[in-house]
């Protein structure tokens, strides 16, 4: 079997899409329990706090290399698209990193450091600030490099700061911090036995799913200003929306059901037929207006390679991945949480 | 400062930072895996808690080391566009083949540090044991990627254009295999004798601290065998570099005229101007030794070269010599260990050893760092060896002082932390004495 180079070039385009999606369904969930560690209220603060805790513990660091992959992907296969990208978006990508390091740092600090005092309070705030700015971040990149104004020469207001710091960009950087604390919280109801927490949690899923929905209007509404080309590809009545709108009210209704794990499923489906929504409406651009995945591509050698690679490291990661959740989300129901585990070694 | 200088330094101290948290991502799950194997194998739980502290120490240093990585991965982009935009197609292969090697790192550490009670005992050790394989794997293909920037292959240079693109080939670039067998053994051997060091120290206080003693005895196997293999990957290297990247080795050395016979020079400072190196230590022919085997061979020197392609001589020069000298001093240690290990089968534990050990534990890092120091600032000006300068590649974003700036403070506060952190850790390390242990 011999494939072209467009072929290949689909390929990989899908494949950076598929990790993309499971970025967001896996490793968005992480920062949306550190937002809602940020807005942990109500008597049952600490409880919320605990269960976030436990639910990404195990899982954040393994759902985090999605993002290096999708990296990996572009500079390997559509080099062309990273080097504009690594200058026209040098400013919100550092503000990305700078979110990524301290969140991940202060999470670990928090979770490994042996005395639970004030100095061990301060990393759980810092982790609970940068998981909330980097989606936003992550977002805004996203819109950015749909409006359609990214060159890479020019003044510095026009190549450095006008492709990202515009309403449309901001606007879907919010949109993601948004579907980021939805899907957490709907997570969430199942990540706990504790029919209270469970109803916190839900009572967070719902309000998210109300602003998220909003948001949705808002940045739909934006593009038509701020990223024309891509509202000229958006075909409002496609299945790929009817399915984002079939999803969210399952998950709504799951929820009121208190069908967790299932509700969980449709989260992630509305998460992802968002995504994919706007992946075709941004095919075949990767940066609008000038690299698309055809004219940014590597040249066939490395896509068959990249793309064996691929496959190789898939045999290889699924099956880890299922043991992963598996042991984690599934077959952990009732056991005790790392915080007390550190607390039993000690004594 | 110039923006090219400021971004060099800004991926340089990314890089000095990352590497030290890398390095303990690769050696510390190895050996914790050993401490819980010996715990399977033994019974004795003493093995059960040392693993488990380890692994405390590997998921804080892992998790650093994982977000610090990203942004090299980023800033490969942010600071060199137009090195990626050339090199991308060319190396990109190894990297995303490191990509699946830090997925299934940080799986198999996520059921290793939290699945302790979730998942049998083998399918646990198994956990531990494909975090360090996949740790080594890791650092093997992002060091192809690096050879493959100082011995260039699997392409044809046309009009500045790559054609002819070989990835396979570019992957298995000359300098890239001998370097990385190199960085892994200087993982295990820096992370090993910093471990050897922090329980020799508390060892001094409480010599009857069996889960000290057991700490020691598996970090100075692992350290000191490495240290001692260490050289002759070195000698590896060094010839390769004498054949391939002749500046290299002549800066590496304060090596000005081509001569036979050369002597190795340790030490002194270079008066680049001059083109001579004053105050240093000279053994007569051992350059010629060490780079070709053959104390008449002859050895380039830098007047050969255009002035314009060497690099900095003092940096690289000094930075060889503070390798060299901290690795001798770790092999040393080693063989005295090794040697009391062979006569008495009993681990050496006199109080000027410790002591020694001590002092030699920092060494491997300092090893790490100035190593990495020659092999960057020795490829200078290029950022591939004869194919693209540094300057060519570097973003056109100005102001880059303002993300180096707080690159720099971040990462200085995050060594503080992890640093603050580690010593809480150590503060609660437990009290066993012989006997005590349950079986």
């Amino acid at each position: 079997m011999s494939l072209s180079h467009a072929d290949c070039v689909l390929l990989l385009g899908g494949v950076g899409v598929a990790s993309l999606t499971l970025y967001a369904v896996m490793g968005g969930a992480d920062y949306g329990g550190g937002f809602w560690d940020l807005l942990a209220t109500g008597p049952r603060k600490d409880e919320q706090r605990k269960t976030i805790e436990k639910a990404i513990g195990p899982i954040w660091e393994a759902n985090h290399v999605w993002l290096i992959l999708i990296v990996v992907l572009l500079f390997s296969c559509f080099p062309r698209a990273f080097y504009t990208a690594s200058i026209a978006l040098h400013i919100p990508l550092t503000l990305l990193l700078f979110g990524i390091v301290l969140r991940g740092s202060a999470f670990t600090f928090r979770t490994y450091d042996s005395e639970k005092d004030e100095v061990q309070k301060r990393w759980g705030r810092i982790f609970a600030i940068s998981s909330t700015i980097t989606p936003v971040m992550l977002g805004t990149i996203v819109g950015a490099i749909s409006g359609g104004h990214i060159i890479t020469k020019g003044d510095f207001f026009s190549v450095y700061l006008s492709p990202w710091l515009r309403p449309f960009p901001i606007a879907v950087g919010f949109f993601a911090l948004m579907l980021f604390a939805y899907l957490a919280a709907v997570y969430l109801t199942a990540d706990t036995k504790e029919p209270l927490l469970q109803n916190d949690f839900r009572l967070r899923a719902y309000i998210t799913q109300a602003i998220t929905a909003a948001l949705a209007l808002t940045v739909y509404l934006l593009a038509r200003d701020g990223a024309p080309d891509l509202w000229h590809d958006m075909h409002i009545m496609s299945p790929i929306y009817v399915g984002t709108f079939i999803a969210a009210v399952a998950t709504v209704v799951f929820l009121a059901t208190r069908r967790f794990a299932i509700a969980r499923f449709c989260a992630a489906a509305q998460v992802a037929f968002i995504l994919w929504g706007w992946a075709l409406a941004q095919y075949p651009y990767i940066i609008r207006p000038s690299q698309t995945i055809f004219n940014s591509a590597s040249h066939i050698a490395t896509l068959e390679l990249v793309l064996m690679a691929l496959a190789a490291g898939g045999l290889l990661l699924f099956p880890s991945f299922f043991f992963l959740y598996h042991v984690f989300k599934i077959k952990r129901t009732t056991s005790s949480m790392p915080g007390d585990k550190l607390k039993e070694q000690q004594s | 400062m110039h923006d090219l200088l400021i971004a060099r330094c800004q991926m340089g101290m990314s890089l000095a930072f990352h590497i030290i948290f890398a390095a303990i991502g690769i050696a510390l799950p190895l050996m914790m895996s050993i401490a819980e194997w010996l715990w399977l194998k033994t019974g004795d739980n003493v093995y059960e808690e040392l693993a488990k502290r380890w692994s405390k120490g590997a998921a804080i240093l892992f998790a650093v080391g994982a977000v610090s990585g990203t942004v090299l991965s980023f800033e490969l982009g942010l600071l060199w566009p137009g090195f990626m935009d050339f090199a991308g197609e060319i190396i990109g292969m190894p990297f995303a083949l490191e990509g699946f090697a830090f997925f299934t790192e940080a799986i198999f550490l996520g059921i290793y540090l939290y699945g302790w009670k979730l998942v049998p005992k083998p399918v646990h050790l198994f956990a531990g044991l494909v975090v360090a394989a996949s740790g080594a794997a890791s650092a093997l293909f992002v060091i192809f990627a690096n050879g493959w920037m100082n011995t260039p292959t699997g392409f044809d240079l046309i009009d500045g254009k790559a054609i002819n693109i070989d990835p396979i080939k570019a992957m298995f670039n000359p300098a890239g295999l001998p370097e990385a067998v190199h960085m892994l053994l200087a993982a295990y051997a820096a992370t090993a004798f910093v471990v050897a060091g922090i329980h020799a120290t508390l060892l001094l206080k409480a010599k009857d601290n069996i889960f000290h003693r057991r700490a020691l005895a598996i970090a100075l196997a692992l350290g000191g065998a490495t240290a001692i293999l260490q050289p002759l990957s070195g000698d590896l290297l060094a010839q390769l570099t004498a054949q391939l990247q002749p500046v290299k080795l002549a800066a590496m050395e304060a090596h000005f005229d081509t001569t036979k016979g050369a002597s190795l020079n340790i030490g002194g400072i270079t008066d680049v101007k001059a083109g001579k190196l004053n105050y240093a230590i000279e053994i007569p022919m051992m350059l010629s030794v060490l780079a070709h085997h053959d104390p008449n061979a002859e050895v380039k020197g830098l007047n050969d070269f255009e002035r314009s392609d060497w690099p900095n001589i003092n940096i690289v020069h000094l930075s060889f010599d503070l390798m060299v000298g901290c690795g001798v001093a770790m092999m040393l240690v080693s063989l005295w260990a090794a040697g009391y290990y062979v006569k008495t089968r009993k681990l050496l534990d006199s109080d000027i050893f410790l002591k020694s050990i001590a002092v030699v534990s920092p060494m491997g890092f300092i090893a790490i760092e100035a190593g990495w120091m020659v092999t960057e600032c020795g490829r200078q000006p290029w950022i591939i060896q004869n194919v693209m300068r540094v300057s060519h590649s570097v973003t056109p974003m100005p102001g880059l002082g303002v993300s180096a700036t707080l690159f720099t403070l971040l990462y200085l506060a995050l060594a503080l932390i992890v640093i603050f952190i580690v010593f809480r850790q150590i503060g609660h390390s437990p009290i066993i004495h012989e006997g005590e242990q349950k079986q």
